[in-house]
């Protein structure tokens, strides 16, 4: 069995703590991170905004977006292969992130993913748009996770009444 | 040679530099292109030699204290105030990233105001990035707010943007006075931006987290350079009262933060001069030199057609408005030559309703000007895609509203002014 396991800052413990408890001890995991280039983007046109000013990092200047994101990643990446506590391999990704992911779910058996919307009215939107596009479009089965405890029953509201 | 083709050269003058200043190049052709510009508009007979002298002598002591404000953060920086920064907000989010978007508010609206734009943009905005990463959060709040206060917080000092040091003459203002009306236009600027962002990324910020963070690092604050801040900042203050002109206050704070590094050799002559950004400063002084020569046939009576007359309340609206758009179709440096002139026989607070619309104005679009977007799409010179749709969204849900607060506030706090 091939699994994507789809890590997302906010919710990589409990991404990483589901696979370790579900997946076979034969799984072949696959850590997957993707970094949305918009963010890195907008760093960047902001200074390019600056109209005739510092387009070229000087030499004693901080780093500069994208390998800030690449560097968080990587240790990212590699905090969740500890916290999983067995072999995996880790994929980077950058771009479209819905799009990325369904593309890495290409060939995998299993993807696992947290829900990553609005969790204080649950519906549709408890999916973010990139957890909502990899859940539809992912080339696999899916197992959709809670990051803080699954809702009780009493969450659903009383159906409309009807005159 | 007649007004019409004089005025018809000098705006394709100024096309051709802001062309080059938008594009992107290894060599400072933004520089080459204003001065070329500049000469050319002298040597045809558009502006006279004297004319563009007197636009350089206005100007200079503008670019000069600018090359201070810049060599004085890229000191603060070296000293590690920024990355100190970086570890007080994330020590003081406790993991939760609203506590961290407040916080970065509180920062961005500081720098910026203190140590300019350009400070947030080039120096905290990375700072920022690797703080939400470090804190295990999505980044895209945290970055959003840095780059929208690094506009709207712009408003509150003389340096706290190069648009305010180039009207800040002009306003007849001192120091102190331009932050005291400016006070209440920036908190409300600050407070519209808060309200909109928390909305607008609620989800973003109150998703259900269990994330460990990453390795904590909390470098010391440096004592010196906030030293060395503070007292600028305080001989600001005073230079009214001691009748120092705030350059020379600004030199000073550079030259402290500066002096020791050179001595110690841990910086060198070679960074301080790159610091200080010469190839712009050359820009902004052959900017100003072809503005002039447009202004001056026919492009200052056509905006004095525009730009209504009077301080109430309705005529400082209208100001703010005409700002922005100027803001957003040619970028807010040439918006603010042209208009500060014009604007200024009305007086101190139709300056600072420029102000307002020229600084706030841009963040209708990401980059810094709608003019800068698409000069890029055309050139081509874009190499990732950028997702547009949610930079416009969110500009056109503070931008209106962060205009008509802050110039509702100016009015209110301009009372006084005669």
């Amino acid at each position: 069995m091939r699994a994507l396991v789809w890590i997302v800052e906010d919710t990589w413990e409990a991404t990483v703590a589901e696979a370790a408890a579900y997946l076979p001890a034969d799984a072949e995991v696959t850590l997957l991170h993707v970094a949305a280039g918009d963010v890195e983007s907008l760093a960047e046109g902001a200074r390019q905004g600056l109209l005739g000013r510092r387009r070229h990092p000087g030499p004693a200047e901080p780093p500069q977006p994208r390998a800030i994101s690449d560097e968080a990643a990587e240790a990212l990446l590699t905090d969740a292969r500890a916290r999983l506590g067995r072999e995996a391999r880790t994929e980077r990704r950058r771009g479209r992130v819905g799009h990325e992911v369904a593309a890495a779910a290409d060939g995998m058996d299993l993807l696992i993913l947290a829900r990553d919307g609005d969790h204080s009215r649950l519906g549709p939107r408890s999916l973010g748009p990139a957890a909502r596009f990899a859940v539809d479009h992912a080339p696999c089965r899916v197992l959709l996770i809670w990051a803080d405890a699954p809702p009780g029953l009493d969450t659903i509201p009383p159906p409309p009444r009807h005159h | 040679m007649p007004e019409a083709l004089a005025l018809v050269l000098s705006l394709l003058a100024l096309a051709g530099t802001l062309a080059a200043a938008v594009a992107r190049s290894r060599w400072p052709i933004e520089a080459i292109a204003a001065v070329a510009a500049a000469a050319a508009l002298v040597a045809i007979g558009a502006l006279t030699p004297s004319a563009a002298r007197q636009a350089i002598g206005d100007l200079g002591p503008t670019v000069g204290f600018l090359a201070a404000l810049l060599v004085l953060a890229e000191g603060c920086r070296r000293q590690g105030l920024f990355d100190a920064m970086g570890g007080l907000m994330a020590a003081g989010a406790r993991g939760r990233p609203r506590r961290l978007l407040a916080l970065v508010f509180v920062v961005a609206a500081t720098v910026t105001a203190v140590l300019s734009l350009d400070a947030t943009v080039v120096l905290l905005t990375p700072i920022v990035l690797a703080t939400a990463a470090r804190l295990r959060t999505d980044p895209r709040p945290h970055v959003y707010a840095c780059s929208h206060l690094a506009n709207s917080a712009s408003l509150l000092l003389p340096v706290s943007n190069l648009t305010n040091l180039l009207a800040f003459q002009a306003s007849g203002l001192s120091f102190t006075r331009f932050a005291g009306l400016m006070a209440l236009p920036t908190a409300g600027a600050v407070a519209v931006e808060w309200v909109v962002l928390t909305r607008f990324f609620a989800v973003d910020l109150g998703r259900p987290r269990r994330a460990r963070a990453g390795a904590e690092e909390r470098p010391p604050l440096p004592r010196f350079a906030l030293a060395v801040v503070a007292l600028t900042l305080a001989g600001f203050a005073a230079s009214s009262l001691l009748g120092v002109a705030p350059a020379w206050v600004a030199a000073a704070g550079a030259a402290a933060i500066t002096i020791p590094a050179l001595v110690r050799r841990t910086t060198t002559a070679r960074t301080l001069a790159l610091a200080a950004e010469p190839s712009f400063l050359v820009f902004v002084l052959g900017l100003g030199v072809v503005v002039r020569a447009a202004s001056d046939n026919g492009l200052a009576s056509a905006a004095r057609a525009v730009l209504p007359g009077g301080v109430a309340l309705p005529e400082l609206l209208a100001v703010v408005a005409v700002s922005a758009i100027l803001a957003n179709l040619v970028n807010n440096l040439p918006a603010t030559l042209i208009l500060v002139p014009v604007a200024a026989p009305s007086g101190a607070a139709a300056v600072l309703a420029v102000l307002i619309g020229v600084n706030v104005g841009p963040n209708l679009t990401y980059v810094g000007s709608l003019a800068t977007l698409l000069w890029r799409r055309v050139l081509h010179v874009e190499d990732h895609q950028v997702e547009l749709g949610e930079f416009v969204r969110l500009g056109a849900l503070t931008v209106p509203a962060g205009l008509v607060v802050a110039t509702v506030l100016l009015w209110f706090s301009a009372q006084g002014l005669t």
